[in-house]
């Protein structure tokens, strides 16, 4: 379903070339649940861009579903991650203006879904995140968990194939940040696919599967501990 | 996204800040209250000067003789018969001379203009006789000492009952026979204030005895310039030098009045058209600071599926809600002030719906105009770089 072949991206400072991703092959399956780790400057966030339909490749391809994501314009890559994907950031990134409802339902105004269906899809997003009592709340009325488990409830909504998973317990505690995890556990239990970018190699374990990115390269990509444990 | 979304959005973004969406209308307020405002009171202008000139009827021409060092002229009997000889075209002439008179009832000094005319100025003027009879051609060729006056003394002075009544003109005793239909609204500044006598009376009261102005009428307004050069043409006959009289179609002085108000509004709309343009900066300038304090709102919302144009119209709609909003309120307050300043200034203004239109639509042109850089500005944000800027 994820299918990278040869990634390239080159980003020219001066006279200097910059070699954010040097050559990434990475295929992954529907219903896995991949991390992929590496330290600030690795070229794990560049990854997660090009996966996220954010940026496209210097070169190689990308396809995602069978379809070339490489070469698409500005508007076929937001159809994609509008249809596609579900983000989670670090920063929850809600709108603050905007009630929890509101916010869940962004993704499906922009898929050009009406009001009733958007009302009942964003409700059961809610409700399944544990707070579908909160609708008309704004999200500084809430906890940064609450908030994160909002924006979970934000990329669920619209059922993508893919959840991408931006550092999404780099601003909580340890507690309310093993709750998310587990949550996310949950969603690919319920055979949802998860990518994980993280630095942190605990959170990176709870994953199944670990690719780790040193200088733009793939230097390790296996089971994780967990896994093995469990399928013992 | 549809047009509705982007106007909801719009409306609690602008509530959100209220101060900030006043202040950046009130360009676009003051713009759009000064087209109507100014537009409204040349409208009045235009038109009290018109409720004048009708009173005197669109068909006549005003014909001024100067005969200085001339041995030849022309008398009343002459322009009778240059009618009566064109009667296709002319319909009929008075004498038309205003007297150099002042005019008393009982002590009580008036500020009334004194006409001598012919029987033949009721067929000429549009003014209706309402009371008691006009001059007849037996005051006029007696010098009768009579006089038709205008609904304002009769009001004023004789409290409705002015006929058979006197009042003195220089000191002479003139018998009240007839009372014009009220034209304008009977108030001292208004036409209603007014006395006719005879033409010949005018002689027995001053000093002057040369008619020298005569008020022609053409069969019809169409007739006008016909009219005017048979005038002409008769009065160089007999002066051969055309620096010796005039001759003015009451047409052709609408036409310039008209002229002469199309380019005051004109420059008036043109000046409060720059503080539309004002204003219009005004909104550009805060949509781009609303677009730099939303970079990450573009952000998220790019990330979750928004193109180009959903960004776009979000941006254009907010710009263009906010000089609505300001257009409308512009609209109110210009209303209401060219009302009140027409009843302080004495002007039958009432602010046209063509001008309460184009100001309001100017007004919401100029928001999109001016909302279209920033939202391009917005709808070509980086994501990558928009989610990650604080």
């Amino acid at each position: 379903m994820i299918d990278l072949k040869d990634i390239y991206k080159i980003y020219v400072d001066g006279d200097a070339e910059i070699h954010a991703l040097d050559g990434v092959t990475l295929h992954i399956d529907k219903g896995e649940f991949v991390a992929i780790v590496g330290q600030s400057g690795s070229g794990k966030s560049t990854c997660m861009n090009i996966i996220g339909c954010l940026d496209v490749p210097t070169s190689g391809t990308y396809s995602l579903n069978g379809v070339d994501a490489s070469t698409l314009t500005e508007d076929e890559q937001a159809e994609i991650r509008n249809k596609t994907l579900g983000f989670i950031f670090q920063q929850y990134n809600l709108i603050p203006k905007l009630n929890l409802l509101e916010n869940v339902e962004l993704p499906l105004i922009y898929r050009g879904y009406p009001p009733k269906k958007r009302t009942e899809l964003a409700t059961d997003a809610l409700e399944r995140v544990g707070l579908g009592d909160r609708l008309r709340k704004f999200p500084s009325q809430l906890s940064g968990g609450q908030q994160q488990r909002v924006s979970i409830a934000r990329a669920l909504a619209g059922n993508p194939s893919v959840i991408l998973a931006d550092e999404p317990t780099g601003a909580l505690d340890s507690k309310t940040g093993l709750d998310v995890l587990n949550f996310l556990k949950e969603l690919n239990n319920d055979g949802n696919t998860i990518v994980l970018i993280t630095h942190d190699n605990s959170i990176a374990e709870q994953a199944k599967r670990i690719v780790r990115i040193h200088d733009g390269k793939i230097i390790e990509d296996r089971p994780s501990e967990r896994c093995k444990e469990e399928s013992v | 996204m549809n047009f509705k979304q982007s106007f909801i959005l719009a409306i609690k973004s602008l509530l959100t800040s209220k101060m900030r969406a006043f202040l950046t209308m009130l360009g676009i307020i003051i713009g759009v209250a000064a087209v109507i405002i100014l537009v409204s009171l040349v409208d009045g202008f235009e038109n009290l000067m018109l409720d004048q000139f009708d009173s005197i009827g669109a068909n006549t021409i005003t014909v001024s003789l100067t005969p200085r060092g001339s041995t030849r002229t022309v008398d009343v009997e002459d322009m009778i018969k240059l009618c009566e000889d064109n009667p296709d075209v002319l319909l009929a002439v008075t004498p038309n001379v205003s007297a150099m008179a002042s005019a008393k009832i009982g002590t009580e000094d008036l500020s009334s203009s004194i006409t001598g005319v012919s029987e033949d100025y009721l067929k000429i003027s549009t003014s209706e006789i309402g009371l008691g009879r006009f001059l007849t051609y037996n005051d006029i060729s007696t010098r009768q000492k009579v006089c038709v006056v205008g609904s304002y003394i009769n009001k004023e002075f004789f409290g409705g009952n002015g006929i058979n009544q006197t009042l003195k003109i220089n000191g002479n005793t003139f018998k009240i026979v007839g009372v014009l239909e009220e034209v304008a609204d009977s108030t001292e500044s208004s036409s209603d204030n007014k006395i006719i006598i005879p033409y010949t009376a005018v002689r027995s009261i001053t000093a002057f005895s040369f008619v020298s102005s005569y008020t022609f009428a053409a069969k019809d307004e169409t007739m006008s310039e016909q009219a005017k050069a048979i005038i002409e043409n008769y009065l160089f006959s007999i002066f051969s030098n055309d620096d010796l009289y005039t001759v003015a179609s009451m047409a052709e002085m609408l036409d310039i009045l008209d002229t002469l108000t199309g380019n005051i509004t004109a420059i008036l709309v043109g000046i409060a058209g720059i503080s539309l343009l004002v204003g219009g900066i005004g909104i550009m300038n805060i949509m781009l600071v609303s677009v730099t304090e939303r970079t990450r709102e573009i952000g998220i919302r790019k990330s979750l599926g928004a193109k180009h144009f959903d960004i776009m119209s979000q941006f254009v709609v907010e710009a263009a809600t906010t000089s609505a909003i300001g257009g409308v309120i512009g609209i109110i307050l210009g209303i209401v002030v060219s009302i009140v300043a027409g009843k302080m200034m004495d002007l039958p203004v009432s602010p046209t719906p063509l001008s309460i239109l184009i100001a309001f639509s100017f007004s919401a042109a100029v928001g999109m105009m001016f909302g279209y850089f920033p939202a391009r500005k917005a709808a070509k944000l980086n994501p990558i770089d928009a989610l990650r800027y604080d």
